[in-house]
């Protein structure tokens, strides 16, 4: 039995304790949000927060999370660095399929607050870890400017009612 | 945007199907006819059909639904169904916007619904099914979405005119009301939406001016793009019902080979084990969750018979194409001018297997019971799944329910049912509803790979050095044979195969293009990958019309140009990308840029990549402009980001995919040796859009197809090498043997996937 704190709430996860996190939240406390897409830490669709350090859950067994709060896509609009990426995101309309483009959240968000004003190396170095079958890494890219500094650096998307959904 | 409805996709909320079958005691039900056996020509229809009231009782008894895509329900709600299913192309934004300009209403308050499979109401015209590929979507549903919203309108204004005693020219809509400017009188859709549904079908609707367009071309954000930031998206991995189990599973690792035997006595010591499922081909672990499953499925015991591809390789496929193309029997795809006369030249092309590889590995949730089969599925092709569940569970296909999901990626790959099969056979033996999911690995080594080609490319050139004759002798294995096979030509062609070589661009009178057909072995499957046809051809094609240009001493550019002269939206394209390009400027040492244009799709294209490749041989992406010609332009926003993901996919898989058969099964298995472009070698990509009122073209797999060839050329420009093979060979590039020995240690660094902070 392994205490988490995910989101804020606490979960009592009854398994072994080599179960990576990522089938911890996804199968046994049903925050699907955070994706599986190698296993192997290949391709960072897995990417959560662990006291605000990005890990990938699908190779981290849940033993070793310990006491650090664990935060996913769920919850990452719930703070300041979240909310301005998801709203850049939208701003210019980042994803395609979407199914990495949790796991691209969670790595920009990290980025962003160690790095207020990130240069494209510092983007390349921080997201490289991140597949986007879809490659939608041009927007990506935009987006995390645009998040981290007000810079607009690629056209803007209108939103159908408005704009208001993006709060 | 929290509403956006996903009938059937979570039971809990709002009217599933599945509930709604059992409130109508399966009594009323979708007919499925599957194409094969339909005699009449598949075509959408904006009218009322016969099966249009089935259709929407099933669908929440909407007041009025004119047809099989507008609901709308007396409080003013306004559902659109999308007839095609979304995996990232934005074809929900787009299909949903020719809807709501038609009908009147903003997007901001429409809910967005998957259509059903239904093969009469939804199979649409190119295609002849209920199928999403091949870059049809917006040019099979462009008109008649327009005419769909166009009918509901009509009929909203004559109820409303009727009731007020005016003409119903002297009306007009806009946010979901119908108006009548001159008494200042106005109606909701809701409050028509009764009376609206009594009144015959209008022989003939007034279609928009394109120029009143509200919505049509402007930059409108996608639809879907508040659930995917947020996590709330369900896609069918997320499916979750109560007292499922998940299972993982392992295909015989020999492509034909079967399952002998299976011990899991060391299994049953995994805390969450559930047990194992046997297949012919195939093991499947289950658990109480998939990490339970995958820990299981690898502690198994398990003997294969191989079966007769044990020793199959690709380098022995390869021998048996080269073999076949200078000996074996063509089918002449296309012929045209004069027969070839004179010493040609020629050029000898080679393309490899590739895998998929979507982000969200092939999975699919099956719950059977004695009366129903229910498949929560993300897939292109609903109607084969139910196909697939009446046969496997010996049920009538309208007891076979498919919850359609949002695609977690597919590039071709959800044009398969396979793991839809595998997961029915599966869930048929266990009485509680099972997921299954594929590792990555079986993901990769279990895909339905895009075929092998092995092409000889001739041509004769005039004086100055044009293009006066073109050959292609293709040779490879057909994807259509086993996925549509009455789509063969009457003499056996496979026309995907042959597709952009066999009309050109270019102004050539004389040509001869002709498929020499690959029979594969038992068990070795192929399939439709993210540009089909031209992705295959183009690239032979254009880096061919490239060695020529060089060969007659010529500019690229120029030369390309010289011979479009009938091709005015083509000479446009190229026009468009030399000029944003900087073509001609000068660039450093080892950097080039490489141009390719074509048509497919119905669209028209012109890439100009730029590459510097190092002492090493190693390839750096510098930059890529595109010019693009896809006639009227329904969302800017999506065309970019087709033509951006489009080529990027295009580029990556050039530069490092090969799906290599070794014992008789793929040799890679996940994204450290089947490598995927990562944003650190993601170049600036600038996409320049024609604007017109052409007839619309496909997108999707576009910038795919014109990836490698433009990549080609840019290396050729760099080195001075032309390569003829794919992926690209970086050991060619090297200018020292020397600087490859040094290039291995930085390769593997590029290449681990660990770029980022850790």
């Amino acid at each position: 039995m392994f205490d988490l704190v995910v989101n804020g709430t606490s979960h009592a996860a009854d398994v072994a304790g080599d179960v990576p996190l990522l089938w911890v939240l996804r199968d046994a406390i049903g925050l699907t949000g955070t994706k599986f897409g190698c296993g192997i830490a290949q391709c960072g669709a897995c990417t959560v927060h662990l006291d605000g350090q990005p890990v990938r859950s699908c190779v981290l067994p849940v033993s070793a999370v310990g006491t650090r709060a664990v935060t996913t896509i769920e919850a990452i609009g719930e703070t300041l660095a979240g909310k301005a990426v998801q709203r850049a995101w939208l701003d210019v309309d980042v994803v395609q399929c979407g199914y990495c483009q949790s796991g691209q959240i969670m790595s920009a968000v990290a980025l962003i607050r160690r790095v207020p004003n990130p240069t494209d190396d510092d983007i390349d170095l921080a997201m490289a870890g991140n597949i986007c079958r879809c490659a939608t890494y041009v927007r990506i890219r935009g987006a995390i400017k645009q998040a981290a500094t007000g810079q607009v650096v690629l056209p803007q998307t209108i939103a159908a009612d408005g704009g208001e959904q993006a709060s | 945007m929290r509403a956006l409805a996903q009938r059937g996709l979570a039971p809990r909320e709002g009217v599933s199907r599945r509930q709604a079958l059992k409130a109508t005691g399966l009594a009323i039900a979708f007919v499925w006819t599957g194409v094969l056996s339909k005699a009449a020509r598949a075509e959408l229809s904006a009218r009322h059909q016969p099966q249009d009231t089935a259709a929407a009782a099933l669908d929440g008894h909407p007041a009025f639904a004119p047809n099989a895509f507008v609901r709308i329900d007396t409080d003013g709600s306004v559902r659109l169904v999308m007839p095609n299913v979304e995996m990232g192309q934005a074809i929900y934004t787009g299909s949903a916007m020719l809807l709501a300009e038609e009908l009147g209403v903003g997007l901001g308050h429409v809910k967005i619904e998957h259509a059903p499979p239904n093969g009469v109401l939804y199979a649409q015209a190119i295609l002849q099914e209920q199928v999403t590929g091949g870059s049809t979507s917006t040019r099979a549903t462009y008109t008649v979405l327009r005419e769909a919203g166009a009918v509901a309108r009509t009929l909203l204004v004559s109820a409303a005119a009727a009731r007020w005693n005016v003409d119903p020219s002297t009306c007009t809509v806009a946010d979901g009301r119908v108006l009548h400017a001159p008494s200042g009188r106005q109606l909701g859709y809701g409050a028509l939406a009764d009376a609206a549904a009594k009144l015959p079908m209008p022989d003939k609707v007034k279609l928009k001016d394109p120029k009143d367009f509200t919505l049509v071309g402007k930059r409108l954000r996608r639809l879907d793009s508040d659930d995917k930031v947020t996590g709330r998206t369900q896609f069918a991995i997320d499916v979750r019902l109560p007292g499922m189990k998940v299972a993982t599973v392992r295909a015989c690792p020999t492509l034909g080979g079967t399952l002998v035997s299976v011990d899991d006595k060391a299994a049953r010591a995994i805390p969450g084990y559930v047990g194992f499922i046997r297949l012919p081909d195939a093991v499947a672990a289950v658990g109480e969750h998939y990490w339970a499953a995958k820990q299981g499925l690898e502690a198994l015991d398990v003997e294969w018979n191989p079966g007769p591809n044990a020793t199959l390789t690709t380098r022995k496929l390869r021998e048996t194409m080269a073999r076949l193309s200078a000996t074996g029997k063509p089918i002449v795809a296309r012929e045209v001018g004069t027969a070839l006369v004179g010493a040609p030249i020629e050029a000898t092309y080679q393309l490899p297997m590739l895998a998929h590889a979507p982000m969200e590995p092939m999975n699919a949730t099956v719950h059977v019971t004695p009366a129903l089969c229910e498949i929560w599925v993300g897939t292109q092709v609903p109607t084969r799944c139910v196909a697939v569940g009446a046969e496997i569970c010996g049920l009538p296909p309208e007891r076979v329910v498919v919850h359609g999901e949002y695609l977690g990626g597919s590039f071709g790959r959800r044009l398969e049912v396979d793991m839809v099969e595998q997961a029915v056979a599966l869930a048929r033996q266990v009485p509680y509803p099972l997921k299954v999911v594929w590792a990555r690995e079986e993901d990769i080594r279990r895909d339905i790979v895009r075929p092998m080609y092995h092409d000889k490319v001739t041509a004769i050139v005039d004086a100055e050095g044009r293009l006066a004759w073109f050959g292609d002798r293709i040779c490879g294995a057909s994807v259509l044979d086993r996925w549509l096979p009455v789509a063969l030509r009457k003499d056996g062609l496979d026309p995907d195969a042959t597709e952009c070589a066999d009309h050109l661009p270019y102004d050539v009178r004389n040509l001869k293009v002709e498929w020499v057909r690959l029979t594969l072995p038992p068990g070795v499957r192929i399939g439709w990958w993210r540009g089909v046809g031209p992705n295959h051809n183009m690239y032979v094609v254009e880096s061919f019309v490239d060695e020529l240009a060089y060969r007659a001493s010529q500019d690229p550019v120029a030369y390309r140009r010289g011979m479009l002269q009938h091709n005015a939206r083509t000479r446009g394209v190229l026009d468009l990308a030399v000029a944003k390009s900087g073509w001609g400027q000068a660039l450093p040492a080892r950097c080039g840029r490489g141009v390719a244009l074509g048509d497919a799709f119905g669209s028209h294209v012109c890439a100009i990549v730029e590459v510097e490749v190092s002492p090493q041989g190693e390839v750096l992406l510098r930059r890529v402009v595109v010019a693009v010609d896809c006639g009227v332009v329904i969302n800017i926003s999506s065309v970019e980001a087709q033509m951006q993901g489009g080529i990027l996919f295009g580029l990556g898989a050039a530069l490092f995919n090969d799906a290599t058969l070794e014992n008789g099964g793929i040799r890679q298995s996940n994204f450290h040796d089947y490598r995927s472009l990562r944003i650190n070698e993601t170049p600036p990509v600038e996409i320049h859009t024609v604007m017109n009122e052409e007839a619309p073209g496909g997108l999707g797999e576009l910038g795919t197809s014109i990836a490698a060839p433009a990549l080609n050329n840019a290396i050729f420009a760099a080195t001075g090498v032309r390569l003829r093979e794919l992926p690209i060979d970086r050991a060619r590039l090297a200018q020292r043997k020397s600087a490859l020995e040094s290039l291995l240690g930085s390769d593997e660094r590029r290449g681990d996937g660990r770029g980022g902070r850790t």
